[in-house]
């Protein structure tokens, strides 16, 4: 009887062995790496935007208040886009010329507003709200990475459901107030935004440990015991409600 | 009859090693050996087929509102056909696996048959869940336990999570099994083939078999091997498969007894499914020298046992709803099954179920083909009717009066059903033309048994390669 296979079929049959061992956990791994990766995150990422508007030089050089642009941050889910006008509120004063301007002039000119590009999104079935958050002092670093170093704006971490929950399981980590006695009888939400206005004035030596990372983008909660009491302590002053804060429903309603 | 070893009907007419080979063999080398009936049936399951794919589709389009569950009857169709299914797969795992370790050798002509009913109707039967969920391209993450990027993993106090694990290993286990039996088959196959394809086909699928000691060493061990893994599966799927009711608190599903007795009915089911196929089968390629009348008779058998286990749950579950003085419990069972707009559905099952297998005491309904089929038959039909009333006629009533309410299936209820009987039927025909439906090998060894059991006896005829007898 004639052999059907020549021998070299065994190599290539103890090849598919360990293929079909293989191959399902490298296409695992591979799939579970890019999902989390920047090819599909877009975190640090620039976006192009028809303006090339700096973050780092409005609210750092500058120090205009974040609030001047994003003005419902502190009242509503939705944090808010500056209209044309608050552009022109400077623009029609400084750089009036400038090519890089042309658009918000146009949009002036022809009472259209500008089309951004998204930076942040989250998926419809989610319900986000800033308010809620800045009111509770979380300073928009947090979630919007170093924001006062980007000069395109781009997206500083996933916004992937396991890293909201990694405050929202544990906001001790996150919480945060200003240590120094001066701070202390403001309202969380004004702290959030006079750590900017730190930063500009003292710069980053200014700072203490924490938000120096906060500034550069490197915050991932904290794990220091002490820092993690005073949260706790944040969190029965402010009334969060930890046992729902992991529900489905806190976001998805 | 006078006492016989119990080898010596098992194997029926004279037959030798070829004689064997040649007559399963055939079915696949000789495909001229499938006439009319064959295409006949898989038109038949052909068609059906096209009838499970219209019904997928316009389920993925449209949603699951094409059904008729609502709110409070949430599980309905869907459920009580996985359930269906996933029992039916039960026979296969028994005889494959528990028969085996028992050394039952009569077990070796319908082994490889009922394994191959297992494997396909739990596919059927998986269909079920993931189209239930709506969405059956996002299950995965809402079934299976991994790190995503939602940092969500399932709920495992809940024995829906235990069934996807139940039903995966049950699925696993029994492809290998049925696999791993067929690796020297399909070697004698590649060895008999004349055709170029088939020779090349049956050689990959046969892994390199070459029947050296070594491999039937190896062989040996690992079969058994996978034969004492899957003897707690045939208790342990239908058992979790009965948790999904009996951990919750809906009336109608409260009952201790369910996993023995599910277990029960799903060996129940599986062999009456498996004689439903054997008894035409063996007819129609004149197999009945090795599926002989002893197999169906033995069948009946364990039919009539597992049935009386089946009615034995029946009986308690209306003892405990009056029993337990839960009422309830009892204007459950009262209302819904004895009585009321559904209670056609309960005594058409207890008739089904509890009546007609009762016919299995006599010897003669056990030895003529058309008891057997009739008594299948029913018993398959009172096996769907059983989950239909625990299922969704449990649910038409609960604790609030307002929240009772009629369930009435679409016509997609149906179409899904019996499109998943095309599929069965259309995998178990193609199974029976492109690969062996009897054991070869194991069918050699027992004859090769019983010819040794021959000539220790009967030493004159010690030379014959061949067994008299039958009946």
């Amino acid at each position: 009887m004639a052999q059907i296979f020549r021998p070299s079929a065994n190599s290539i049959a103890h090849a598919s062995l360990l293929g079909v061992a293989i191959v399902p956990l490298v296409l695992g791994l591979a799939i579970a790496a890019l999902s989390r990766s920047p090819w599909n995150t877009k975190v640090d990422v620039p976006l192009n935007q028809p303006v090339p508007f700096s973050h780092q030089h409005h609210a750092v050089e500058l120090g205009l208040d974040c609030r001047y642009c994003h003005k419902d941050v502190e009242k509503s889910s939705f944090a808010g886009l500056p209209a044309t006008e608050t552009c022109m509120s400077c623009h029609s004063q400084i750089w009036t010329n400038s090519p890089l301007l042309e658009p918000i002039r146009q949009s002036m000119e022809t009472n259209t507003p500008i089309k951004w590009t998204k930076v942040n999104k989250v998926p419809q079935f989610v319900f986000f709200n800033h308010s809620i958050h800045v009111n509770r002092g979380l300073n928009c670093n947090t979630c919007h990475g170093a924001i006062n170093n980007m000069h395109i704006t781009a997206k500083g971490n996933s916004f992937q459901m396991a890293w909201c929950l990694q405050c929202h399981r544990a906001p001790e980590r996150y919480l945060y107030k200003d240590k120094a006695p001066e701070a202390q009888g403001r309202a969380p939400r004004q702290q959030v935004f006079d750590l900017y206005k730190k930063l500009q004035e003292g710069g980053m030596k200014s700072l203490d440990e924490r938000e120096k990372q906060l500034m550069s983008g490197h915050f991932d909660g904290t794990n220091d015991p002490a820092d993690i009491l005073a949260g706790k302590k944040l969190i029965n002053e402010y009334g969060v409600k930890t046992q729902q804060l992991a529900d489905c429903w806190t976001c998805h309603r | 009859m006078p006492k016989q070893p119990l080898n010596d009907v098992m194997i029926t007419g004279q037959q030798t090693y070829k004689s064997l080979d040649d007559s399963i063999s055939s079915l696949i080398l000789d495909q001229k050996r499938h006439k009319k009936p064959w295409w006949v049936m898989f038109a038949l399951g052909v068609s059906l087929l096209g009838l499970l794919g219209a019904s997928v589709t316009w389920l993925l389009y449209q949603g699951i509102g094409i059904w008729g569950n609502n709110i409070p009857v949430s599980w309905s169709f869907d459920i009580v056909n996985f359930v269906w299914w996933i029992g039916i797969g039960h026979a296969g795992t028994l005889i494959s696996a528990i028969l085996l370790l028992l050394r039952q050798s009569w077990r070796n002509s319908i082994n490889r048959f009922a394994e191959a009913m297992t494997v396909f109707a739990v596919m059927c039967a998986g269909m079920f869940p993931l189209l239930h969920t709506g969405r059956p391209w996002v299950a995965a993450y809402w079934l299976l336990p991994y790190p995503n990027i939602m940092a969500m993993w399932p709920q495992f106090r809940s024995p829906l999570m235990w069934d996807v694990f139940a039903v995966s290993t049950y699925l696993t286990v029994s492809v290998l099994f049925w696999f791993m039996g067929l690796i020297p088959d399909l070697a004698t196959l590649r060895d008999r083939a004349t055709n170029k394809l088939a020779k090349v086909g049956l050689g990959i699928a046969s892994m390199g078999w070459r029947g050296s000691n070594q491999h039937w060493h190896r062989y040996e061990q690992s079969y058994l091997l996978l034969a004492g893994l899957s003897t707690p599966l045939v208790l342990s799927v239908h058992s979790i498969v009965s948790f999904d009711f009996a951990v919750s608190i809906v009336p109608g599903w409260n009952v201790t007894v369910f996993p023995p007795y599910f277990v029960a009915g799903a060996v129940f089911a599986g062999f009456a499914m498996v004689m439903t196929f054997a008894i035409p089968i063996r007819k129609l390629y004149g197999l009945q020298d090795l599926i002989t009348d002893r197999h169906l008779d033995w069948m009946a058998k364990i039919l009539l046992a597992t049935g009386l286990i089946v009615f034995y749950g029946y009986v308690l579950e209306a003892f405990y709803a009056w029993y337990s003085g839960n009422v309830f419990e009892w204007n459950n069972t009262y209302y819904r099954r004895f009585v009321g707009p559904y209670a056609w559905a309960f005594w058409s099952l207890i008739l089904c179920n509890g009546i007609i297998p009762q016919l299995f005491w006599f010897p003669w309904a056990r030895r003529n083909t058309f008891t057997l089929l009739f008594v299948c038959t029913s018993v398959s039909i009172g096996m769907w009717l059983e989950r239909f009333v625990i299922i969704p006629m449990s649910l038409t009533s609960n604790y609030l009066p307002s929240s009772d309410k009629m369930y009435y299936p679409t016509f997609w209820d149906f179409g899904m059903y019996i499109g998943t009987i095309g599929l069965f039927i259309t995998l178990m025909f193609l199974f029976m033309r492109f690969l062996p439906i009897i054991n070869m090998f194991e069918m050699k060894d027992l004859l090769h048994k019983i010819n040794h059991a021959l000539q220790k006896h009967d030493e004159p005829h010690a030379e014959e390669a061949s067994v008299g007898g039958g009946e």
